[in-house]
């Protein structure tokens, strides 16, 4: 049945084309130059952000494990996007925006902000429990492709204050999937963002599957081409080469700073995992597929890099390993030790300043939780012990 | 002092409520790190790897592979100070509970003492005898919930009286509800027992009106709410409801109840009693597409007596050849020889009926569906592209596809997309039956079992191997010339597979 969905797509557009994708450090971990994109980087920087993909990786594993265990509601895995996520992660500049959807475990990782933080949203403890402003990284968005509408309108806020084309412009990034580019949120964006030159790069994970469906059913060209028909360039990158993933969206987010208007960029990657630990791929998917993408692992070809070009030792590796397993028996650890929220907290942050509804609702709703008190009256054995059952 | 940890069953899928365990990775006496994997489980949503919590040694595996667990049931309790053992049971975790409480499995749910049966099921069988729906947050009253309840009480040498008296108690519950006026008695009986009975987690309860907080309350004093008639709005119950429910007198809960029958396979046999089994997984699947296929597809089946003694005597000829030499040869390998020829002779065989497109499917390709009875029960997986294997390739998928099959492995995409089936009925000792389409396919060759015959072979009775084919076919696609020349062309390749050659 997928066989047709293809039928009158270019010959080779969709999945098998290398031949439009920038890529600066192949799946050997041979360098390879571009010349819109070159790239000097340094074997610190290289070893760092060879640690920062290993550690995300980690985090990420340790989150699928703690859902398994009940810990986590849900998880969103980022297995096999790590490249795209830090390269564009660490393009950024502190001055710059991310609006992210909920699987940017990595880019919120090169934002500074806790894995913790984002755990407690998936264990539902917090609706994202960190400030936006700290960390320029705005909360994990739920609604597919809503934040691109954000991005776009933010860019222009920071047009309007002048914040463009400056030493210290500014830009956002908007991260969506390829799904999402079948939203009108997305589309809308792109024509706001085009017609107002608005300074915000698009960044486009196209992991191949929205949830179970394929892109060939979403698209019927490169969706990086698409970019074209709204007026701004589109470029597409393999997303699974960190170096290309940097360059490309450095070049994005300086061009936006500059008053260029917005780019969009197409990773070209793919997720090695479910699309959330509710869901089997195995069940629409091909077990080829994903071997195939494993020798596009985005870890080895900078692992593969470093050992031939003598940048890094195997003690390097060891270290980075033990701190990957040290960070993920931190976050296990914070996990387990993440507080329950009082029932009435979910009034604390609905309005920033007091509402008379918001008061009334939370009156009404303090008056009946205080229905409970006198039920645990004499009772109280039976209500506990399932709390209790697993301690000791 | 060993220390032990519990493991419960999570919910991995966003709401829910059970699990069937499909392998253990671990056993008893096993080092376990934290995220080791160490079982196998399958919910209605996927097939999932548990990481292992603790670290330690297992100490006792809870549950057993086949099991359905409900989501909150212990299923593996591991030592997490394993060093300063001997005395591997601490306090109130006593292991004993947890086997009691993780024996109740599937069948556990409707499980009445013989000769209760009936009671139950005409008193009691909206609530004792459908499908438990547990609820997914809050005060559910699920076994899974109710099972944990004990071992509270685990050091309580009351306890275990207790629990084996609660079960039945619900019984009597049952019957003294089925008359409106002794409903407060119920609540009494109903009380004494505990609110958190299988009986009592009946759908009825879905549609009982009452508040949060006075349903907690009844939780607490273990008031079964569907026994109540609500005096508030809208007949909801109140508090005051459950709290002269509970104080009503509750002498006769367990009295005389009968000893509780262990949990037995749903199966056995009880003179004079009936069971009711959940309809679930494969069952559920296979009845609904049983259902779709024949009500939708209008059958016709032919049959045809074969004399396959050539045929026999080729699949002996195939074994010895050397390339067949790591592959199992059966009759079954040239019947879905003989069905792919046929196929391309008669092409509209192997196609389906698109309803919305008013168009009829022809597929130039198979995937050969072979219906095989598992553990499971009935699933068809079929050989992908079939057409296009050698003979070699042929018998090894096939063998390929019915072991893992069997063990319970088949992938989804190894069940989907076929498109035309075979059943050999045969391995069963029948000689044919009418087998219904598999849906979305137009016919299905059912294969019966060779069996020694008189024959008339070459103007003389002899003693022949002969075997009765039936052919299945969807009457929209095809009409009964074309059913006939293609069963009637199998039966002819299979009497002499030569024929096999000269029509490829």
């Amino acid at each position: 049945m997928t066989v047709d969905a293809s039928r009158g797509a270019p010959p080779g557009t969709l999945r098998n084309s290398s031949a439009e994708l920038v890529q600066l450090l192949t799946p050997e971990g041979e360098r390879v130059e571009h010349p819109d994109y070159p790239l000097e980087l340094t074997a610190d920087e290289i070893r760092d952000l060879y640690r920062d993909l290993v550690i995300v990786r980690r985090i990420d594993f340790e989150a699928v494990a703690l859902t398994r265990q009940g810990e986590l509601g849900i998880w969103a895995s980022l297995l096999g996007q790590e490249a795209a996520q830090i390269g564009s992660g660490r393009a950024l500049r502190d001055q710059d925006m991310v609006f992210p959807t909920y699987r940017e475990h990595a880019v919120a990782w090169c934002c500074g902000v806790e894995p913790i933080k984002l755990l407690g949203l998936y264990r539902g403890v917090n609706h994202a429990g960190w400030d936006p402003k700290e960390h320029n990284f705005h909360l994990y968005t739920i609604v597919i492709g809503a934040q691109t509408l954000h991005a776009a309108g933010y860019a222009m806020g920071i047009q309007r204050d002048g914040a463009v084309g400056t030493e210290s412009g500014a830009a956002t990034i908007a991260y969506f999937g390829d799904g999402a580019t079948s939203q009108g949120d997305v589309n809308e964006s792109f024509v706001w963002a085009s017609v107002f030159n608005a300074p915000v790069v698009f960044f486009c994970q196209n992991n191949q599957w929205a949830i179970s469906e394929p892109l060939e059913k979403q698209s019927r060209i490169p969706l990086y081409r698409r970019a074209q028909g709204f007026g701004f360039p589109g470029i597409r990158v393999d997303g699974n080469d960190v170096f290309a993933c940097l360059a490309v969206t450095r070049k994005a987010l300086d061009s936006a700073r500059d008053g260029q208007g917005p780019t969009l960029i197409e990773a070209f990657t793919y997720r090695m995992g479910a699309h959330t630990t509710t869901d089997d791929p195995t069940r629409y998917r091909l077990e080829a597929e994903l071997e195939a993408w494993k020798l596009k692992d985005p870890i080895e070809r900078v692992k593969a890099y470093l050992v031939k070009n003598e940048m890094a030792d195997s003690a390097f590796f060891d270290d980075v390993d033990a701190e990957a397993k040290q960070v993920g028996m931190d976050v296990r650890k914070q996990c387990l030790e993440l507080p329950d929220p009082g029932p009435m907290s979910i009034f604390d942050h609905v309005y920033a300043e007091p509402h008379a509804l918001i008061s009334e609702e939370q009156e009404q709703f303090a008056a009946y939780l205080a229905g409970f008190a006198d039920a645990a009256d004499g009772t109280d054995g039976a209500g506990r012990a399932d709390e209790e059952g697993n301690a000791s | 002092m060993a220390k032990l940890q519990h493991f419960k069953l999570p919910d991995v899928g966003e709401g829910l409520t059970e699990a069937d365990i499909i392998k253990w990775h671990v056993q008893p006496g096993d080092a376990v790190e934290i995220n080791q994997t160490i079982v196998e489980i399958e919910t209605a949503k996927a097939v999932v790897e548990l990481p292992c919590p603790y670290e330690g040694v297992v100490a006792e595996l809870l549950v057993e592979e086949g099991q359905t667990v409900d989501v909150g049931v212990p299923i593996i309790a591991v030592d997490v100070a394993p060093s300063d053992t001997t005395s591997v049971v601490g306090g109130d975790q006593d292991p004993e509970s947890y086997q009691n409480l993780a024996k109740p499995e599937t069948p556990a749910e409707p499980a009445e003492p013989a000769g209760q049966g009936q009671a139950a099921g005409s008193a009691a069988a909206p609530a004792a005898g459908e499908k438990r729906q547990p609820v997914l947050v809050g005060y559910g009253v699920k076994p899974g919930a109710t099972k944990r309840r004990p071992r509270k009480r685990g050091a309580d040498p009351a306890a275990a009286e207790r629990a084996t008296a609660e079960r039945p108690a619900a019984e009597p519950a049952a019957e003294a509800a089925q008359s409106a006026e002794s409903a407060e008695s119920a609540a009494a009986v109903a009380a004494s027992s505990v609110a958190v009975e299988p009986a009592s987690t009946a759908p009825g309860r879905v549609a009982v009106l009452a508040k949060p907080p006075v349903r907690k309350l009844a939780k607490d004093l273990g008031v079964d709410l569907t026994t109540l008639t609500g005096s508030g709005p809208q007949g909801s119950i109140t508090r005051a409801d459950v709290q002269a429910a509970a104080a009503s007198p509750a002498g006769t809960a367990g009295v005389g109840a009968p000893e509780r029958e262990p949990a037995v396979r749903p199966v056995a046999w009880r003179p004079g009693g009936e069971e009711r089994v959940a309809v679930k997984g494969v069952r559920k699947h296979t009845a609904a597409a049983m259902v779709r296929s024949a009500f939708t597809a209008p059958h016709v089946t032919e049959f045809l007596q074969v004399d396959v003694t050539d045929m026999m005597a080729a699949v002996r000829r195939l074994r010895s050849l050397a390339d067949f030499a790591d592959v199992k040869v059966s009759p079954l390998l040239l019947v879905a020889r003989a069905l792919l020829t046929a196929v391309r002779r008669y092409p509209m065989i192997n196609a389906s009926w698109d309803e919305p497109a008013e168009e009829i499917v022809v597929k130039h390709y198979v995937n050969l569906g072979i219906a095989a009875a598992t553990d499971r029960g009935l699933i068809v997986p079929n050989v992908k592209d079939a057409h296009a294997l050698s003979l070699v390739e042929l018998a090894t998928e096939l063998q390929r596809l019915t072991e893992i099959a069997r063990a319970g492995k088949a992938q989804p995409a190894d069940l989907s997309g076929g498109t035309i089936t075979i059943t050999n009925v045969g391995v069963f000792g029948v000689d044919t039956g009418t087998p219904i389409l598999t849906p979305g396919e137009v016919a299905i060759l059912a294969f019966g079992q060779i069996r020694d015959m008189p024959w008339v072979h070459e103007g003389e009775i002899k003693v022949r191997k002969v075997t009765t084919l039936a052919l299945s076919f969807d009457h929209r696609v095809i009409d009964g010339e074309l059913g006939s020349a293609a069963l009637r062309d199998i039966g002819a390749m299979l009497e002499d597979p030569l024929r096999m050659i000269a029509w490829a």
